[in-house]
Order: C-alpha cells, then sequence, then structure tokens
C-alpha cells in the first residue's frame, strides 16, 4: 500500500465524528492534567484503560495517544507560569520560560510553546508516516555502546545548560548523578544510598525531585520576602508574540524539529535527551547566548519543538517493533493488549486501519491542541492574578496528590519536601537546578548502558571505538571538549558561560 | 412505648452479634482495591486488569486496579499484608511471592502466614528466544551449542529475582554451564536489544514474545512448561530436549489480608473462578499466550499448596546460585 492511500485510510478513521470526539476528549483531559503539577499522563492513562474497555480500539489508543501528546503541550504551561516542570522536558521550558513569565512574557512564552509544539507534531506525524518501519529497523543498530557515547556526548554538550558558573554546573551535574544512583543497583541488586528504607529501592521518582527542586524552591524563595514576591505577575505585556518574536523562534523551531523527530526513535532514552539537547545547541549558535537563563524566546521554543517531535516519533518503535520507550509507551502497549491487540510487527499489516488511523488522528490532534491552547493563553496568563496566597498552597497542593498518585508511596511526598528546601538552599547558593536533573535523569542511564557494554564485551573498552556509530559520537564529544578548552576560542566560550556578576 | 425500647434493644443487640455475618452476606459494599505490585502495562497489570473486569461484573460493585510498584513487587506485597482485613483490599502477585523470602533479607511479611490465598489465576508459560542469526537451528543445536560456548553466550535478563532471571537459573543449571548473564531494567529493553540482535538469548513470558515469534523477528527453541502450548503448537519443550522435568510458569495468585473473613474469601474465591469461564477473558488471556487456570487451581487450597511448594524450590535454586539476599 502506498503512502497517500494508507494516509486516505487513515484519515477516513480519524475523522470518524466520534473518533474526532475522543480526540478532543484525550487531548482536552491531557492538557489539563499536563497543566496540573505532577498528574502526569502515565497516572491518567492507568486510571482511564478500564474505561477505554467498551470503546472500540482505534477509538481507545486515538484517545489515550491524544492524552499523551496533550500532556506534553498542557506540561509546558505550569513550567511557565510557576516554574513547575511535570516532566523532564518541561524542566528544560522551565529555564527560560518562567523568566519570561517574570519579565511579564507569560503570553509569548506560552504561544512559542505551542507554536513550535504545533509545527513539530505536523512535521513529526509526517515522518512517522513515512519512514516509520526503516527509522524503526536504524534504531536498532543502536545498542548499549551507542548509547553510552550518545549520553556522554549530550552530557559534554548540556554543560551550556548552566549561564552561572562553569564550575558550579559540574557540580550540580555530578550531584544528580550521584542522587541517581539511589536504588537498587540492576546488576547486583545491591541497594545504594538506601539506607535501609525499601521504598527507595527503585530510586529517587523523578516527578518528586522536579517538582520539589524547581516548584516548591521557587515558592520558598517567593515567601521569604512577603513584599518582593513575584508569581502573581502584575504586568502582562502582550499575549501575543511580537514580529521579532516570530523571526527571532523560526530557526529553533526547525532545528528542534529535527533533534526531536531524530532523538525520539532511540527506544533507548533518545526522548529524554532531546530537550535538552535542543536548548544546548540553540545556547550554542545563538548570537546572544547571555540572554539564555533570562528569558530567552529561544530557549522555549527549540526544546518545546523538539520535545514535541519526540512525543510523536516515539510511537514509531511502540507501533512498528513493539517497544515501548518509555513509561507512557509502556501503558500504551497494555491498552494495546487490553483491545486484543499485541503491537509488534504485524500491527502495520494486519491492523492497518488502526495503524494509519491513530497517525493521521496525532495529526488532527495537535490541530485541536493548537485551536485550545492559544485562546487558553489569556486564560492561564490570568491565572497568575490569583492571590499568592490562595494559589500556593494550591500549587503545593496538587503538586503532593498528583506525585503521589504515580506509586502511592509516602516516600515521593517526603522526598517533594527534602529537594524542595535543598532547591531552596541551592538558589540561595547561586547553583542552578537544571544541570542538577540533567545529571539524575541521565546518571542512571550512562551507568546502565557503560556496563552493559562492558559486559558484552566482556570487560574490553575497545566496544566503545570499534563499533562505528558509538566512535563517531565519541569523537563529536571529544570535538567539543576541545572547542571548550582551545585559547583562540576561549573568548567565545567565556561569552556562552558568563560568569555571575 | 415499652416495646418499642425492647425491640429496638433487641434488634440493636441482634445486629451486633450478627454483624460479622451480614457483613460477609452484604460484601461487597463498597468498591474492591486489588493492588498490583508492578507499574502499569505491564504482563501482570494486563492480567489483573482482565480479571477485575469481569469480577466487578459478578460482584456488583467497581474492582479498581491500584499499581503500588517496586523493590520487585515487594513493597505492594507489604502494603496489603498491613491492610484492614475486610476483604476490600487484595493482591495480585506472581511467582515473585514465592522467590522474596529468598532475595529479600528483611520482608516486612511473611508470604505464607500474612495473607489468605484466594486462588491461582493463570500459569504464563515461557519461551526461550534468541536473536534471528543465531547459530544454533533446532533445541538440539541449542543445547549442544551453550555447553560448547558457555560464557560466550550472553543471556538478558530484566534483573535480579525477575521471571527472565530465575529461567536462566534454572537452564544453567540444568546445563551446569554458566552464561554470561546482562541485565535489563525489565524484558522490554532487552527485547529491543534482542530484536536488534545486540545480545544472543533471553527467556520470556508468552505475553511479550509470542508476537514476536511468529513475525520471524526473534528465534524460538523451546517452552519451559511440561506440554507444548496451543499459540506455539510446533515448539517442543524443554524437557523434549533433554532438560528433564524442566517446569517453569509465571503463575499468577490472588490474595487477602491474613484473617479476613472466611465467607468474604469464599465470595471472592466463587468470583475469581466465574472471571476465569468469562469467555472474554479467556480469550483476552489467550491473545497474550497464556490460559485461566481450571476452576479446581482457582482455590485457596492450590494456591496454598503452590505457594509452599515453589517457595522451598526457589530458595534451594537462588542458594545454589549464590545470589545473595539483599
Amino acid at each position: 500500500m502506498d503512502l497517500l492511500s494508507s494516509l486516505s485510510l487513515g484519515f477516513s478513521v480519524a475523522l470518524d465524528p466520534s473518533n474526532i470526539l475522543y480526540c478532543f476528549l484525550g487531548v482536552l483531559l491531557g492538557t489539563l492534567v499536563g497543566v496540573l503539577p505532577g498528574i502526569g499522563p502515565t497516572a491518567t492513562i492507568a486510571m482511564l484503560l478500564p474505561i477505554t474497555f467498551s470503546l472500540n480500539a482505534e477509538t481507545a489508543l486515538i484517545m489515550l495517544a491524544g492524552i499523551y501528546y496533550g500532556a506534553q503541550y498542557g506540561g509546558s504551561t505550569t513550567a511557565i507560569l510557576i516554574n513547575l516542570p511535570g516532566e523532564s522536558s518541561a524542566a528544560v521550558t522551565a529555564i527560560d520560560g518562567y523568566q519570561m513569565a517574570r519579565k511579564g512574557r507569560a503570553g509569548p512564552a506560552l504561544a512559542a510553546a505551542a507554536l513550535g509544539s504545533f509545527f513539530a507534531g505536523t512535521v513529526a506525524t509526517f515522518l512517522l508516516a513515512a519512514f516509520a518501519p526503516p527509522l524503526a529497523r536504524a534504531a536498532l543498530n543502536f545498542g548499549a555502546p551507542e548509547y553510552f557515547s550518545l549520553i556522554v556526548l549530550g552530557l559534554l554538550v548540556s554543560i551550556a545548560l548552566a549561564h552561572g558558573s562553569i564550575l558550579k554546573a559540574l557540580a550540580m551535574i555530578v550531584l544528580g548523578l550521584l542522587l541517581g544512583m539511589v536504588g537498587q543497583d540492576i546488576y547486583t541488586g545491591t541497594p545504594r544510598f538506601t539506607f535501609g528504607l525499601r521504598e527507595l529501592f527503585g530510586g529517587l521518582n523523578f516527578v518528586a525531585v522536579a517538582v520539589g527542586i524547581f516548584g516548591i524552591a521557587e515558592i520558598l524563595r517567593n515567601l521569604e520576602n512577603e513584599r518582593e514576591r513575584e508569581v502573581g505577575v502584575k504586568e502582562v505585556k502582550n499575549l501575543w508574540l511580537t514580529r521579532e518574536d516570530f523571526r527571532r523562534i523560526i530557526a529553533p523551531v526547525l532545528r528542534g524539529t529535527g533533534i526531536g523527530s531524530i532523538l525520539g526513535v532511540l527506544p533507548g532514552g533518545g526522548h529524554i535527551l532531546s530537550s535538552f539537547a535542543s536548548y544546548s545547541a540553540e545556547k550554542r549558535l545563538s548570537k546572544h547566548p547571555e540572554e539564555f537563563g533570562k528569558g530567552a524566546i529561544e530557549g522555549v521554543a527549540g526544546p518545546e519543538s523538539a520535545n514535541n517531535a519526540a512525543a510523536q516519533t516515539s510511537f514509531i518503535p511502540l507501533m512498528t517493533l513493539g517497544i515501548p520507550a518509555h513509561p507512557v509507551m509502556a501503558l500504551m502497549i497494555g491498552a494495546f493488549i487490553l483491545q486484543g491487540i499485541t503491537p509488534g510487527p504485524n500491527v502495520i499489516n494486519e491492523q492497518p486501519a488502526l495503524f494509519w488511523g491513530i497517525i493521521a488522528s496525532m495529526w488532527i490532534g495537535n490541530l485541536l491542541l493548537v485551536i485550545l491552547n492559544l485562546p487558553l493563553v489569556g486564560l492561564w496568563v490570568k491565572m497568575l492574578s490569583i492571590p499568592y496566597r490562595m494559589l500556593f498552597p494550591a500549587i503545593v497542593l496538587f503538586a503532593c496528590i498528583g506525585t503521589f498518585s504515580i506509586n502511592q508511596n509516602i516516600y515521593d511526598i517526603y522526598a517533594i519536601a527534602f529537594f524542595g528546601i535543598m532547591g531552596y538552599l541551592l538558589i540561595r547558593f547561586g547553583c542552578e537546578p537544571a544541570p542538577l536533573l540533567l545529571g539524575f535523569v541521565l546518571g542512571p542511564l550512562l551507568e546502565e548502558h557503560l556496563r552493559r557494554a562492558m559486559i558484552i564485551s566482556r570487560g574490553d573498552p575497545m566496544i566503545f571505538i570499534e563499533r562505528p556509530i558509538s566512535a563517531t559520537l565519541l569523537a563529536l564529544a571529544l570535538a567539543a571538549v576541545i572547542l571548550a578548552v582551545l585559547p583562540s576560542i576561549r573568548k567565545k566560550r567565556d561569552e556562552v558561560f558568563v560568569e555571575e556578576d | 412505648m415499652k416495646t418499642v425500647f425492647r425491640t429496638l434493644a433487641l434488634g440493636l443487640a441482634a445486629s451486633t452479634v450478627l454483624g460479622t455475618a451480614v457483613m460477609a452476606q452484604e460484601y461487597p459494599t463498597q468498591p474492591v482495591t486489588i493492588v498490583v505490585p508492578f507499574a502499569a502495562g505491564g504482563p501482570t497489570d494486563t492480567v489483573t486488569r482482565l480479571v477485575a473486569a469481569a469480577m466487578s461484573e459478578d460482584l456488583g460493585q467497581q474492582v479498581v486496579v491500584q499499581n503500588v510498584g517496586g523493590a520487585g513487587g515487594t513493597l505492594g506485597a507489604g502494603q496489603v499484608a498491613a491492610a484492614p482485613n475486610d476483604g476490600y483490599t487484595l493482591l495480585l502477585h506472581h511467582i515473585g511471592m514465592s522467590t522474596a523470602p529468598s532475595l529479600y533479607a528483611s520482608l516486612p511479611f511473611d508470604p505464607l502466614t500474612d495473607f489468605a490465598t484466594i486462588g491461582l489465576v493463570t500459569e504464563v508459560p515461557m519461551t526461550v528466544v534468541a536473536r534471528k542469526d543465531f547459530e544454533p537451528a533446532t533445541l538440539e543445536d541449542l543445547v549442544a551449542y551453550i555447553k560448547e560456548n558457555g560464557e560466550n553466550i550472553t543471556y538478558a535478563n530484566a534483573g535480579i529475582g525477575a521471571a527472565s532471571q530465575l529461567c536462566g537459573l534454572l537452564i544453567m543449571d540444568a546445563l551446569e554451564t554458566k552464561m554470561t548473564e546482562v541485565p535489563y531494567q525489565g524484558t522490554g529493553p532487552a527485547m529491543t536489544d534482542l530484536l536488534g540482535g545486540q545480545i544472543d538469548m533471553m527467556c520470556d513470558q508468552t505475553t511479550n514474545t509470542t508476537n514476536q515469534i511468529q513475525a520471524g523477528e526473534i528465534k524460538a527453541y523451546a517452552v519451559t512448561t511440561p506440554e507444548r502450548i496451543a499459540v506455539l503448537p510446533d515448539l517442543p519443550t524443554l524437557s523434549e530436549g533433554g532438560l528433564e522435568n524442566f517446569n517453569l510458569a509465571i503463575w499468577h495468585g490472588l490474595y487477602a489480608p491474613a484473617g479476613t473473613d472466611p465467607a468474604i474469601i469464599e465470595r471472592l474465591t466463587a468470583s475469581l473462578q466465574k472471571a476465569l469461564a468469562d469467555e472474554n477473558v479467556g480469550n483476552s488471556f489467550a491473545e497474550l499466550g497464556t490460559y485461566p487456570v481450571a476452576a479446581d487451581q482457582a482455590t485457596p487450597t492450590a494456591l496454598t499448596e503452590k505457594l509452599e511448594g515453589q517457595i522451598a524450590l526457589w530458595s534451594e535454586v537462588i542458594a545454589a546460585a549464590g545470589v545473595a539476599a539483599q
């Protein structure tokens, strides 16, 4: 079947009125849970699974997929408005998005995020339709050594995430790596940093750490001075993008879409890297890197596009190979199975209406999201005018409920409290939380792939150089380091890492 | 007036005496929660959700599935062990219930004394699979190949105590040969690497492998059950390949906290049996490459027997493999 007839089959399924309705319900619900801090798509899809029993397979999966990418949209809203990222990708958006909101530019930040996401979603959906099977095959060439090298490259390049002291940024990455070590070592089962608490055997919950270190810390900082607190942004300049804004976001959106589309296909954690990678790329390429971390619109548009593109392309390994790229995708596999379909290489041939219907519905869903979200920008921004004494207990409450709902583990709530205080102290010491979160997310992956590669090679480190993809990635990483230390470009580097004060 | 008071008093007295009996009879009057000690979307979760939906119809109350993952399923099990024994909090756990005592040094519950058994649910067969271009062609070849190449073969598993690891331990034990174990965070990522030819072998539940086998994406050598299975009828059993009496299936059981009213247990057993007989459940299980257990297995006695036997078996195998309890 050629692409056109496949797509027309897909659209005939997706444009069925009840499917449009459920697609809309999905993205609406997704936007809402994305906006509520902590309650992520994982918990929502898990709760809704039983309801989907009564729907037919296409409708059920179209709705669940809608929740997932809808939440990617919604998640950026709270990250921008109140510095409360619900997942790793939104953490990057929070860096510059929140600074924009503090300057009264919450509207443009939200609009840039929505437009970038729409563009990225459209392109990625097309990629998914055109190249899903070969892309998934190519991704399988990524084994442990390749992932290790990719993450090394990611970590080295992402030092640009910091806009303060480079030494502090490095310290934060290392601290993040250490926090990522908490829990049971998967290779030997040895508990590390668990203090005998079995609740910590599974490691620290990402959402709890992110909510604490970004959101709660920010609230504490706001509360320390009754008069200067600022979450209730007083002045909102404009809701829409200026011509200048448009000019500035075009290239970042294009690059973000490219980066996200490629990384999203990798099932071993590529989507996690996408927004970090896009942010680093934008900061490197920007003519005014000093603005990053202080409200650069490129720092919102790029990562948001990358994140949304990756969200779409991460369906590629799921739908063509039956392998989940992350927990939400694992849940989608459960949804497929509950519908009596085992996701795998056969789905595309045996269930063409389902496969193409879901793909077509993603495009429709993205359109619905833009229609839904752009008018809401004004409403969200208004939310900031809620008196802070009412807003902050609500934020804390929702964040705790949402986090608890993931695992029903009370230690996740303790973790929010602990990391809230720690995040506050870090702000006071002038350390930034973003590199810490990067280390926390990538550290465990780095270790896992390093050790697995070494086990497979039976202890021979040459495996990283003998395999061409891995060798290329490591060479790029080396080049990045050399560029950073070469004296002739020292001046440029200094511009990138402007020392504070 | 006097009579009214007397009637009231009698009524009150009667209701206290009959309280528990009445409660059991009316059970359930509120939604029942089944705790799954693993993340949503995994095979155990899927099995639970199918059963829960059917039981909910029979009990006339919503049966809610709650995922309490972490620490190899011991967190969720511990939570149910400590829950009120009123029949409203249940546990659906798999073979891990019997390996936990050997794998965890300080377990906050005793699988045998802290739970009341309701019944077995399903026994999911496992399959021995390998990357598409792995050399051996048949099960016989594979046995010879393993004996010859030993540690040069990479065997993927989902970490300490996972079903995939237990299967490997039993195979290595039977062949008296060690392979190189490569742990993953679950068999999902392990399957990715098997598809990509990054590793040689794995042993996983039919729920995860059937589709890939049928699509010819991976090579299958054997099933781990004593009999061949319906979905993959051409696959020999490991016993046929000379690994005598090899029997491994991921059995799932339904439990309540110890001390739950026997009348409630009886009600739940009946409901479980009815759910397992449901055609819809049977079909969905078949899609997963498994089948509901027979009605005489979905009983407290059968599950207790299974649990006791398996705890004894695994404490030996795990000790022999030198896996230390944490």
